[in-house]
């Protein structure tokens, strides 16, 4: 039986097709993003394996290099000739290979590219070993002695590995010690440090109030000897820590022969990853991953974690929600229940619409002018005189970063919240005016509540836009590498006047401003991977709380 | 009981209650009136939805509204408690005296006038809130928190309005799990919880089954000993059913109003008489 292309088409099938095939389309989009962000990205926290292999350049050059097989890929044949190489006539595609070889402090480079016909005894040595460094990268090599206040303690030829075991419980020893000085100077020195600055604005604070008595400042003085008899004290420690830290030194080898002394101070991590099984290797991998979402950035945030960044994105985006929300809401209610509705109110909606396509970059610069220079400058002035010349509020910070971005995103709740207000049925209203409620009174007990599923569609917009924002933010706040989180110990633990990290900007410092691109890449599928994570947690936990709202307030069905 | 004997019961019990067939009006004195309409016009905008209308609807009693879709039977029940102040471009001349006083003067505190005339809508419109929220709602406004009170106060509603037993087990669960008929015998306990005077229902039974409307009259029967209960319906045998009074509107004009009985047996104008034997409407 045949159908007829009219009857086909008639019976809607086609239609249904294309509808379909544009959902696929989204969807193989979308996994095929996140596919190869996670793929790319998770990857590199793999310890990979180790080729050592003899190569001869085309100057006839030869070098032992060993390192990690980054990328192998295809090249045509007339590239290389334009570049220089002997190549037959009959070859189109030659396969080149590019390895990560670290050693930057004894080759200058740590990538190296080598066509696979250059390539010749490749080995994987079992004890070539990596030492993760907090300067000049990864080291490989192997390990061929160990140093205890510059005296070599113990030796082993190439090719054994008697001493492993004890350059590991050295390695951990020392990191037991960076942790050890790592909280002194962030915790403990910090807070001194942060006492001592308060100190000074309170003298500063008294001179330019006139009360700067003898009384008022002796008191000051005395505090300031305690603190600084604290300082004191823990500078001892601290140097006594340091000696301690620096007091091993592996002796390595690498694999063209060149023997360097590295302290132990500068080792993270050291492992041998052709010699781990797949558990060991499985055990690393989770270290790695804890260590990135854990850790300060290294290296010009080409290695270690993106700790401060993640807690910067969270903590830019809750605040922004939380300015946002009242605001958006309280805008929409006046906007929808108490305006009388006209031509002014019909601008004023068209005008909220616009400012929702206004580019973000425009919030910025408004950001920078208005809030940083203006607000902030103005604050300063009112508020902080003791600390100028150099500002307080008068600079970019989390506060105007989250103000910026609240502003951005304030007609989304608008919108948002209107509509949900438009949808509260009249009968609902009638019957609490009936009982004797006024409208605010009917407002707040029945028509917020049950609005407020849809407030919390427009905080979910809100958060969704927000997060992925890095434009405004580069005016307004964000830095590559913040000192310190905006969030610690010292009063008043929030400090809204901090510069901080975010993912977004993170991204974009790593993949094109890094001096280092190669070592960067894989970073930047991590970092966007995590920014996804985030941006998705968040929305789940605002979809969450909609979802019990709107169980709670369900419509009713009229 | 034959309509002239239960002619008799009503001028038995309201003597002060006199039949005027020429002018078609109830005269009724000042004790025995709770809302006296006079000379009332409705306008939306520039279209007239109520003409003139005058009448005085009895305490204690149930006045029923009936008349065709868009007469404004409505819109003159929605008059007694100012909901039409919620229309936008409602105008309104002449008074609706409630208490001696007309409730369109400016002194008079709308939501104070919307607790004394207690209005239940053709939709059952249950808050989103547990049944026990639903019939406090009313208190909680007045800034009653007192949960003895409450308790009081939300049993005593809910066994006026018939739905005690239904409902005692599950006072704190949601209001939007009850079938229509019980919504609706809730919404009548929650307006009737702020103990009002006057006990407006808008079509309270069009939106229910059989059996639930049946319970709802039920229900207004049993009340009208303590409030004062105007309806609109469009159900003629329900306003012949439950109602003292009917008074039969169209195009926004009072074309009738008497002793329900007389009003469907022995109608005064054709209009009412065509209307009830379903000659057209």
């Amino acid at each position: 039986m045949k159908i007829s292309m009219k009857n086909w088409v008639k019976s809607g099938s086609p239609w249904i097709w294309l509808n379909a095939g544009a959902v696929t389309i989204s969807v193989v989009m979308v996994l095929g993003l996140i596919g190869l962000i996670a793929v790319r990205g998770l990857a590199h926290f793999w310890p990979a394996d180790l080729h050592q292999a003899l190569v001869t350049d085309r100057s006839g050059q030869q070098q032992m290099i060993l390192g990690e097989q980054v990328q192998v890929t295809q090249i045509t044949a007339d590239q290389l000739r334009n570049a220089g190489y002997q190549v037959d006539e009959d070859i189109q595609l030659l396969e080149r290979q590019l390895f990560k070889i670290g050693n930057r402090d004894l080759y200058g480079f740590d990538f190296r590219w080598a066509l696979t016909r250059e390539l010749e005894n490749i080995e994987y040595p079992r004890h070539a070993t990596v030492l993760e460094r907090r300067e000049w990268g990864n080291y490989y090599g192997y390990l061929i002695g160990i140093k205890e206040d510059g005296r070599l303690i113990a030796e082993q030829p190439l090719g054994e590995n008697i001493l492993w075991d004890e350059a590991q419980k050295r390695i951990q020893r020392a990191v037991g010690i960076y942790w050890e000085i790592y909280n002194l100077e962030r915790r403990e020195i910090g807070q001194v440090n942060y006492q001592l600055e308060q100190l000074r604005l309170a003298e500063r604070r008294h001179e330019l109030r006139g009360t700067d008595t003898p009384e008022n400042l002796a008191e000051l003085a005395e505090e300031r000897a305690y603190w600084n008899d604290q300082y004191a004290e823990m500078e001892a420690r601290l140097a006594e820590l340091y000696g301690q830290f620096s007091r091993d030194a592996l002796v390595m080898m690498s694999a063209d022969g060149q023997r360097s002394v590295i302290g132990l101070h500068h080792v993270v991590r050291g492992f041998q990853p052709n010699d781990m099984n797949v558990f060991q290797k499985m055990g690393h991998y989770f270290a790695k991953l804890w260590e990135f979402v854990s850790e300060d950035p290294r290296e010009a945030n080409t290695e270690g974690g993106i700790f401060p960044a993640i807690f910067g994105t969270v903590m830019m985006v809750l605040i922004m929600s939380v300015i946002v929300t009242p605001f958006g809401v309280m805008a929409a209610i006046y906007l929808r229940e108490y305006a009388k509705q006209g031509l002014l109110t019909r601008t004023i909606r068209i005008a909220v619409n616009n400012l929702a396509g206004v580019p973000s970059i425009v919030y910025g610069v408004f950001g920078l002018g208005f809030f940083v220079y203006f607000v902030g400058g103005n604050l300063d002035q009112l508020f902080f005189p003791e600390a100028l010349p150099s500002p307080t509020f008068g600079t970019p910070g989390l506060m105007w970063a989250s103000l910026t971005l609240a502003l951005l995103t304030l007609p989304v709740v608008i919108v948002a919240t209107e509509e949900g207000l438009s949808r509260i049925p009249r009968s609902v209203r009638e019957g609490s005016l009936a009982l004797g409620a006024t409208k605010a009174e009917t407002l707040w007990r029945v028509v917020l509540p049950m609005a407020s599923p849809a407030m919390m569609t427009g905080v979910i917009l809100a958060v969704a836009r927000a997060a992925g924002e890095v434009a405004p933010l580069m005016l307004v706040g964000v830095v590559k590498l913040a000192p310190n989180l905006p969030v610690d110990g010292n009063f008043p633990f929030l400090h809204l006047d901090r510069q901080f990290m975010h993912l977004g900007f993170h991204i974009y410092d790593v993949g094109f401003q890094s001096p280092n691109v190669e070592a960067a890449r894989p970073l930047v599928y991590a970092t966007a991977l995590m920014l996804v994570l985030v941006i998705a947690v968040l929305n789940l936990t605002a979809i969450a709380i909609r979802n019990r709202l709107r169980e709670k307030y369900r419509a009713l069905d009229m | 009981m034959t309509t002239t004997e239960k002619q008799r019961t009503h001028g038995m019990n309201m003597g002060a209650l006199n039949r005027d067939a020429g002018s078609s009006e109830l005269k009724l004195s000042r004790e025995t009136s709770c809302i006296s309409v006079k000379d009332m016009s409705l306008y939306y905008g520039e279209s007239q939805a109520l003409k003139n209308i005058s009448m005085e609807i009895p305490k204690n009693r149930v006045t029923a509204f009936i008349g065709p879709s868009g007469c404004g039977k409505s819109t003159l029940l929605r008059s007694f408690n100012r909901m039409n102040d919620l229309i936008d471009g409602v105008t309104i001349k002449g008074e609706v005296n409630i208490d001696n006083q007309n409730i369109y003067d400016r002194k008079v505190d709308v939501a104070d006038l919307r607790r004394r005339v207690g209005m239940v809508f053709q939709k059952p419109n249950p808050f989103p809130k547990s049944i026990y929220e639903n019939v406090a709602y009313g208190l909680r406004i007045q800034g009653i928190n007192n949960r003895r009170i409450l308790d009081e106060s939300v049993e005593w509603a809910l066994r006026s309005a018939a739905i005690w037993d239904e409902t005692k087990d599950r006072l704190h669960e949601s209001a939007l799990g009850m079938s229509g008929g019980q919504q609706q015998r809730l919404v009548i306990a929650r307006t009737i919880a702020v103990k009002p005077e006057i006990l407006l229902l808008d079509e309270p039974a069009s939106a229910l089954d059989p059996i639930s409307t049946l319970k709802i009259e039920e229900l207004i029967h049993d009340l009208k000993d303590r409030f004062s209960i105007v309806i609109v319906t469009h159900n003629m045998q329900q306003a012949a059913r439950v109602s003292d009074f009917t008074a039969f509107m169209y195009l926004g004009e009072m074309v009738e109003y008497d002793n329900t009985d007389t009003l469907f047996t022995n109608p005064a104008k054709k209009q009412t008489e065509d209307y009830i034997t379903g000659r057209y409407g």
